[in-house]
């Protein structure tokens, strides 16, 4: 019974909230919401729009900061896999990346930005001996008016979501049988692979680069961050309509979310452009025969690139650790003057309430999730019947359309339904966001399991059920670890969500860190991300350690 | 969809028609009675540690002598605690309210005045510890921006406008003494300088700063915008500002998004002058390790704002009786001189110190103010804050004209 509801149950969960929302941001855009005394559809919204000062500049940045960050993380990954995939480099560097998943992006944009800014880490390792600055130079590199550190700061976070996506792709499209018949065609390394594998595995990255491009347009916590602030991008400036106390503003900043919803699909067309544009110019490049043999550069572009990412989080998440710890650090001193525990001693104590919350939302909604995501894929397994595409683009429906648009909505209906700021309300809306990796995280070593053990099961008498909770299960316990410790930092890393739903009444460590973003206090927030990256981790750990202890006596299933 | 908006809003309206007694304070002693298990949310501006740190200790304290429990929303702009009662009130929540107290003064003050959002009539000058209250030489405790206050919000802390700079980089000799010397400064030395973002509202100060010395007729401050005139009214400060951006810190096309933000800049050497709302800061800050001790103080002779911050309870607040009994603790003798440490917030204190018992006497009597705090005596001139009007207008205009610098 409980695993044929499965699907609804998921497709509830996943596309409920976001219709719903889509609904409670839509009406108010065009005038109709009641309790402000909106009863009437009109467009007014819409044509005060236009006037907020430099509308257009924000949206242009949303859309063009999009766009790069998308475009250049593509190229990186493509590149490294296409230079390295099957090596051992490539194996030492996967294992270098995969941790950097679960740093939240807020940590890892707090880090970058203690990095470059003009007074930040590098600039005083090399001064004043190499600079001769004393004190910083006025340079606008953090909030750049072109949004430049925000697009480093989307890359350096979706660089490693997107390789380890591709590599789950990568090991169905058989890459050694490829790379062999490249070979044979006379094909250096990096042309072969973006000839013959590459789009194999393209086609099944793409929802997720479709959801990198999505997210990177309406991002709001990075951008808050690293983005600039006049004007600042679309999504930021929403959230801040949104929380203006002028209630009429309501009707403007649904206008904006609806804005929000054009861009973001706009952005979507265009790389569909961008699609067909490259595949377009790699079979001309095809078509001209050359083979590209000496491609020792390519490979070394790829790795550099990709190393460089790690190492920048790397630094910036060192960097806070030390800010954490500092006492005076005055530029241009390479290291604080003392070191104290101050910070930690005082911020710790009234961490507690963030970090309950922090912990209950997390567990709650991961629990659920795998809950779903296993009585899904059991009924799969039962019907025989993959979702196929379909299934897929519902998963990732909510990583595709813009937070924003749908979470103002949510709130609102939430609202007025008197469940706003609630923990179960909370759980929900992160539910939405933690189901789909969940899912993804485990659909494919689930799909991988083999059969026959159930046959055998079957065989012996035992009802599905019991084959279930027996054999399958303890089988897969490794990757429903995984999968469970992927949902649980994607809900530690939840910010717009935790804003709107909670209304402030329900803090977690994630919109704590953000809020002191603003004050600019370095040693708290270093405090803070360093929680922010601490608990995935201990996920992770949780994940790798369990099992293995679990199993110890099991060889076919050790790790 | 209709159907669930209108249901859901008449659950709402539903849920307002049982009204509770009101808590009297002067019958302090059934406050304290009804306050006994209530929760108190507190929507303050959380963007400073040593501060929420404070509030943590009043939580802690209330809920040991009365049985309170604090719980700190922390904000970015109390305007926003406001829009949420508003919100409440254009809902017909009448009663239990999410927002039982809210730190406020100036223009927010204002509106919920204006709306009927505060808790009436004025409880402020029944409490317990109100016989403390320095209204006889603070004239801003009863005229919060020129808006009579009427007991409807309590004070808490005392605020003027003071200038920080490192003696160790910039000649304390050469530190400006005007609006007008500001900007000569800082044509002198492009980049050094900035304010906040508006609508925060140290940014905001700052710019109130400037048109006070700059405008033409001070006392139509003191009054409601006349939207005929604003234009030419305001013209000096725009055309001040003009000039002075374009050798701002990035030439005014990023500003720090508050006072800590600010503050960092100075501790990175960013800028050379910083400014804040309160006389202690910087030894508060040099406290805690954040800025060197060779930072000091100075101040316009010719006059900057100064103002009180107060508390004040929303109308439908659920937890009426706590939200009193922390607003008389917040001014009780013990908490004032507590705040008033440079080492833990540095805030000047609304109480009388010479009308104390002999016991809070001595506490004040026990504090280092700290190197970087001015004397008494040397913070100059206060200004009075304009009619809270102006501070919107002033931010609307800055918004269009500099919102979209890049």
């Amino acid at each position: 019974m409980l695993i044929r509801l499965g699907p609804p149950v998921a497709i509830l969960l996943l596309a409920g909230p976001i219709l719903a929302g889509l609904a409670g941001t839509v009406l108010p855009a065009f005038g109709y919401l009641p309790a402000l005394g909106g009863t009437s559809f009109s467009l007014d919204a819409f044509r005060q729009l236009p006037a907020e000062p430099g509308i257009g500049r924000s949206v242009m940045l949303s859309l063009g900061v999009g766009l790069v960050a998308t475009l250049v993380s593509v190229s990186v990954v493509a590149l490294f896999l296409a230079g390295w995939s099957g090596t051992r480099t490539f194996a030492r560097v996967q294992h270098l990346i995969s941790p950097l998943l679960s740093v939240p992006h807020a940590a890892a944009a707090f880090g970058l930005a203690f990095l470059i800014a003009p007074s930040g880490m590098i600039a005083r390792l090399v001064s004043p001996a190499l600079t001769g600055w004393e004190q910083p130079p006025d340079l606008q590199i953090v909030n750049d008016p072109l949004g430049l550190s925000l697009a480093a700061g989307l890359i350096v976070k979706e660089i490693p979501f997107l390789l380890l996506v591709s590599l789950a792709a990568l090991q169905q499209a058989s890459p050694a049988s490829r790379a062999a018949l490249v070979a044979s065609l006379g094909y250096g390394r990096v042309a072969g692979f973006l000839f013959g594998t590459w789009p194999a595995i393209y086609r099944q990255v793409r929802l997720a680069v479709f959801a990198v491009l999505a997210f990177s347009t309406s991002v709001v916590d990075v951008a808050a961050i690293l983005g600039p602030t006049s004007p600042a991008t679309l999504s930021v400036r929403l959230v801040g309509w949104m929380g203006d106390p002028d209630l009429s503003m309501r009707f403007l900043a649904s206008a904006g979310a609806v804005l929000q919803l054009g861009v973001t699909a706009l952005a979507l067309a265009i790389w569909v452009g961008v699609e067909r544009a490259a595949a377009m110019s790699r079979d001309m490049v095809c078509e001209m025969g050359t083979r590209f043999r000496r491609d020792g550069a390519a490979r070394m572009a790829g790795l550099g690139a990709m190393s460089f990412a790690a190492t920048v989080v790397f630094a910036g998440l060192a960097t806070l650790a030390l800010w954490s710890a500092a006492g005076l650090w005055q530029f241009p001193e390479a290291l604080p003057r003392e070191f104290t525990l101050r910070t930690w001693t005082n911020v710790l104590p009234r961490i507690g309430g963030p970090l309950g919350v922090t912990l209950a939302v997390a567990a709650a909604a991961t629990t659920i999730a795998v809950a779903v995501a296993i009585f899904y894929l059991a009924r799969e397994s039962e019907t025989g019947r993959a979702g196929g595409r379909g299934a897929l683009a519902l998963i990732y429906l909510p990583l595709l359309v813009p937070q924003a648009s749908f979470l103002f909505g949510l709130q609102l209906l939430f609202l007025l339904a008197g469940f706003n700021a609630s923990l179960p309300a909370l759980v929900l809306a992160h539910l939405v966001f933690v189901l789909p990796y969940v899912f993804l995280s485990l659909s494919d070593p689930w799909r991988a399991y083999d059969r026959r053990y159930d046959a055998i099961a079957a065989g012996l008498g035992k009802s599905r059920l019991r084959a279930l909770l027996s054999i399958r299960l303890p089988i897969l316990t490794r990757p429903i670890l995984v999968a469970a410790a992927v949902g649980f930092a994607v809900s530690i890393g939840q910010y717009l969500p935790t804003l709107l739903i909670a209304g402030g009444r329900l803090p977690t460590i994630t919109t704590e860190a953000v809020a002191l973003a603003s004050g600019g206090n370095r040693r708290v927030i270093g405090v803070y991300a360093f929680l922010q990256m601490l608990l995935p981790v201990i996920g992770f750990a949780i994940a790798t350690l369990v099992p293995a202890l679990l199993w110890r006596r099991f060889r076919a299933l050790r790790v | 969809m209709k159907f669930l908006l209108s249901a859901a809003v008449s659950l709402f309206a539903l849920s307002g028609f049982a009204f509770a007694a009101e808590p009297d304070p002067a019958k302090w002693d059934e406050v304290l009675k009804d306050a006994k298990g209530e929760t108190v949310y507190w929507n303050a501006w959380g963007g400073a540690e040593n501060i929420n740190a404070y509030i943590e200790w009043a939580g802690g304290e209330i809920e040991k002598r009365y049985g309170v429990r604090l719980v700190h929303l922390k904000v970015d702009d109390a305007a926003k605690a406001v829009g949420t009662v508003l919100a409440e009130k254009a809902a017909g929540r009448t009663e239990g309210g999410a927002v039982d107290l809210i730190w406020i003064n100036g223009e927010n003050f204002a509106s919920m005045k204006r709306e009927g959002l505060l808790m009436s009539p004025g409880w402020a000058e029944k409490l317990p510890n109100w016989r403390y209250v320095d209204v006889d030489n603070k004239p801003t405790i009863r005229t919060d921006f020129t808006i009579p206050v009427e007991g409807l919000e309590s004070p808490w802390g005392m605020a003027k406008l003071v200038f920080f700079h490192d003696s160790a980089k910039t000649d304390p000799a050469a530190m400006p003494k005007s609006a007008d010397g500001l900007l000569a400064w800082a044509k002198a030395h492009p980049g050094r300088f900035t304010y906040p973002q508006p609508p925060d509202f140290v940014g905001s100060s700052f710019l109130k700063q400037v048109l006070a010395e700059k405008i033409a007729d001070r006392a139509l401050l003191q009054k409601p915008v006349d939207e005929a005139s604003f234009d030419d009214v305001t013209k000096p400060l725009f055309d001040y500002l003009d000039v002075l951006h374009p050798v701002l810190w990035r030439s005014g096309k990023a500003f720090p998004q508050n006072y800590p933000a600010m503050k960092q800049l100075l501790a990175d050497s960013e800028v050379d002058i910083i400014f804040a709302f309160n006389p202690s800061e910087a030894s508060s800050a040099i406290a805690a390790g954040e800025l060197p001790d060779t930072v000091r103080s100075f101040t316009f002779p010719g006059g900057t704002l100064a103002n009180t911050h107060f508390v004040a309870i929303p109308f439908n607040a659920a937890a009426k009786a706590g939200a009193l009994v922390l607003a008389d603790f917040l001014i009780s003798p013990e908490a004032q001189a507590r705040k008033q440490d440079p080492k833990v917030w540095g805030d000047p204190t609304v109480l009388a110190v010479d009308r104390l018992p002999d016991e809070g006497k001595a506490a004040f009597a026990a504090l280092d103010l700290g190197v970087a705090t001015l004397k008494p005596d040397e913070l100059g001139p206060a200004l009075d804050e304009p009619h809270p009007i102006w501070m919107e207008r002033i931010e609307t205009e800055w918004k269009r004209r500099y919102g979209a610098a890049n």
